[in-house]
């Protein structure tokens, strides 16, 4: 059965009758990014209103291949059930030239992980799960049909104009967040550029569904015999649902390959005849942000601030990862607790990250659909030996999957730690009992004391471990104890073998100015 | 410096002569496939990206 996109109410918002009072924090686009901002600044205590020009979750499967990271977010956000329960998990990736296959990358289940490496759900039901999560928490004013026309911002808030059904109205804000996506209506606005590469490589990508058994595998193909001198993917998604991408020739009319007359025959050559179409798209291929994402009191997330080429995960992940970044921050600037310094680090982490994205969807675009001339060549010379020695097998690239990005940190560190956990790094998940690490480290700042007490006189939550395997191996390496200053974004900021009050305090002064 | 820049291959012009053999009878295409096979598989043994680096900067001057 095709996606049939749920609608939701939209209702008269006040500020039509009278004047609003100012409020603390409006978001723009109730797409994952938006939705997701909201719910993690409502789980901090920060009331948001939540702008969407539509009333429907987006058409199509779009996002589809959510990180292990991510599911750590949707935890936070109180989805990850929902998302597991419908989504796929695969670890295993296929990629061949023509019709032979070349290479296998798996990506490990590790018993010490609470989450599978990667999981496939179409990102309508992502959608769906956020805005039902949105609709029922009260700190979270989602209002639907209300397009934002206009935005005036000045030097201590934003003033927005927003059309309804019933109407022009005004609001104003301390914070604006521009989650309005890759066509961002605050982009324009604010008279900001996207700076980046503009590809005329483009794929049509379609959801089609089929009782098929295939494996939940990535499968990618160079040249395959049924493409003929492009790349394909199949990959299955959640339900009967596979979504399949189709690499366009250079020239050809997207609006023509749409065509079911066109798309369906092409389909079945991969497939066989046994199937339904549920939707098919057209993406371009792009790389591109803005210079910066905090302009004033206008933040912008997601595609609104960085969009990137597919095949690799990172759109959709890369979102989410400005959402988790963002939230304590703009929640602890919001009550005093931080200066709002403190947000020039969300947009030097950021950018960090999105350059890395940027770096890694470039490189594989430049390997799909490498120019004519000396480029085509080394790339069909890396398969041509991908299949013969296994050294170019490795360099065979369908798009490097989306890890999260460690942000360059001046925290302080023991080399004699494991390298995977340094600063900057991502907090990794351990069993504890019959619960897990990351979900036990909450939403606050928390310091990890493993196989030592804490020095006296913090006021900072601890928590001392359960000492297994998984925990040994990721937090101690040789180490016999350490202590680890953990971020409400699940960031390690500092580690020690041995610390005193003095200097985890240090690094909590450095933590809350946004001194990476 | 990583870059071995003076001689360090003993027969030389055993090698020269075999890489002219090699390409013998080739088209231009044919050629330019095989130095791009040879150079994948050649940076694959030096195995180490800052001598490439350098590698790569000698060539560049031409
Ligand atoms: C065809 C297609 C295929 C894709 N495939 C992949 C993939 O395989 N993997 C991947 O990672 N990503 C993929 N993406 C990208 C992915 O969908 C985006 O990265 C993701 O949607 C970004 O989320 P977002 O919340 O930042 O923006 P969006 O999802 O674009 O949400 C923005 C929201 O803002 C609303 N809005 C816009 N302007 C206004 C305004 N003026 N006032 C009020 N509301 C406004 C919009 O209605 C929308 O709901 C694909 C995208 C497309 C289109």
């Amino acid at each position: 059965m095709p996606q049939t996109p749920k609608t939701y109410p939209y209702s008269r918002p006040a500020g039509l009758d009278a004047p609003e009072p100012r409020h603390g924090v409006v978001i723009v686009g109730a797409g994952p990014v938006g939705l997701t901002m909201a719910l993690d600044l409502a789980g901090r205590g920060v009331p948001t209103v939540l702008l969407e020009e539509n009333d429907r979750v987006g058409a199509g499967s779009r996002a589809i291949c959510w990180t292990r990271h991510s599911l750590e977010i949707f935890d936070r956000v109180g989805i990850a059930d929902k998302v597991l329960a419908a989504g796929t998990p695969w670890q295993i990736g296929r990629t061949s030239f023509g019709d032979d296959e070349v290479f296998i990358e798996d990506f490990g289940r590790d018993p010490g992980d609470r989450m599978p490496p990667y999981l496939n759900l179409q990102q309508y039901h992502v959608e769906e799960f956020l805005i039902e999560a949105a609709l029922e928490n009260p700190l979270v004013d989602l209002r639907l049909r209300n397009k934002v026309i206009g935005a005036d911002p000045a030097p201590d808030g934003v003033e927005l104009t927003v059309k309804t059904p019933d109407g022009l109205y005004t609001l104003s804000a301390d914070y604006v967040l521009a989650c309005d996506g890759f066509r961002s209506a605050l982009r324009t606005m604010l008279d900001l550029e996207f700076d980046g590469e503009m590809f005329e490589e483009r794929f049509l990508v379609a959801d089609i569904e089929m009782e098929a058994d295939f494996p939940p595998e990535r499968w990618f193909w160079f040249n395959p015999s049924f493409h003929d001198g492009q790349s394909a993917m199949l990959h299955r998604q959640g339900g009967n649902v596979y979504r399949l991408d189709l690499q366009l020739a250079r020239g050809a009319s997207a609006r023509e390959e749409v065509k079911p007359e066109r798309v369906i025959p092409r389909i079945e050559q991969v497939v066989g005849p046994d199937f339904e179409l549920d939707w098919v798209s057209v993406y371009t291929f792009q790389c591109r942000r803005l210079g910066d994402f905090v302009h004033g009191r206008v933040i912008f997330l997601g595609d609104a601030a960085h969009v990137v080429a597919p095949f690799g995960a990172r759109a959709g992940n890369g979102g989410l990862r400005d959402v988790d970044n963002l939230g304590w921050k703009l929640a602890a600037v919001l009550d005093g607790r931080a200066p709002a310094g403190l947000l020039d680090s969300y947009n030097r982490e950021r950018v960090q990250a999105a350059d890395e994205n940027l770096k890694q969807a470039l490189r594989a675009t430049r390997f799909m659909s490498p120019r004519p001339g000396i480029e085509t060549l080394f790339r069909d010379q890396v398969l041509a030996l991908a299949v013969k020695a296994e050294f170019a097998q490795g360099w065979v690239n369908p798009g490097r999957l989306a890890v999260p990005c460690v942000y360059d940190s001046h925290g302080a560190d023991d080399p004699a730690l494991p390298q995977a956990t340094r600063p900057g790094a991502v907090a990794p998940d351990a069993p504890q009992g019959a619960g897990w690490l990351v979900p036990a480290l909450g939403r606050e700042v928390t310091l990890l004391a493993i196989n030592c007490a804490p020095p006296a006189g913090l006021q900072v939550p601890v928590i001392r471990p359960e000492v297994n395997e998984t925990l040994r191996r990721r937090y101690l390496g040789d180490a016999d104890r350490a202590l680890y200053l953990i971020r409400p974004d699940q960031v390690i900021a500092a580690r020690w073998l041995d610390a005193d009050a003095r200097d985890v305090s240090a690094a909590l002064r450095a933590l809350w100015e946004g001194r990476g | 410096m990583k870059l071995i820049t003076t001689p360090n291959l003993d027969r030389h012009d055993a090698f020269y002569a075999e890489l002219l053999e090699a390409h013998r009878g080739l088209s231009e295409a044919e050629s330019q496939a095989l130095n791009a096979r040879l150079i994948l598989i050649l940076a694959n043994h030096v195995g180490d990206l800052d001598t490439l680096r350098e590698a790569l900067e000698l060539a560049a001057e031409g």
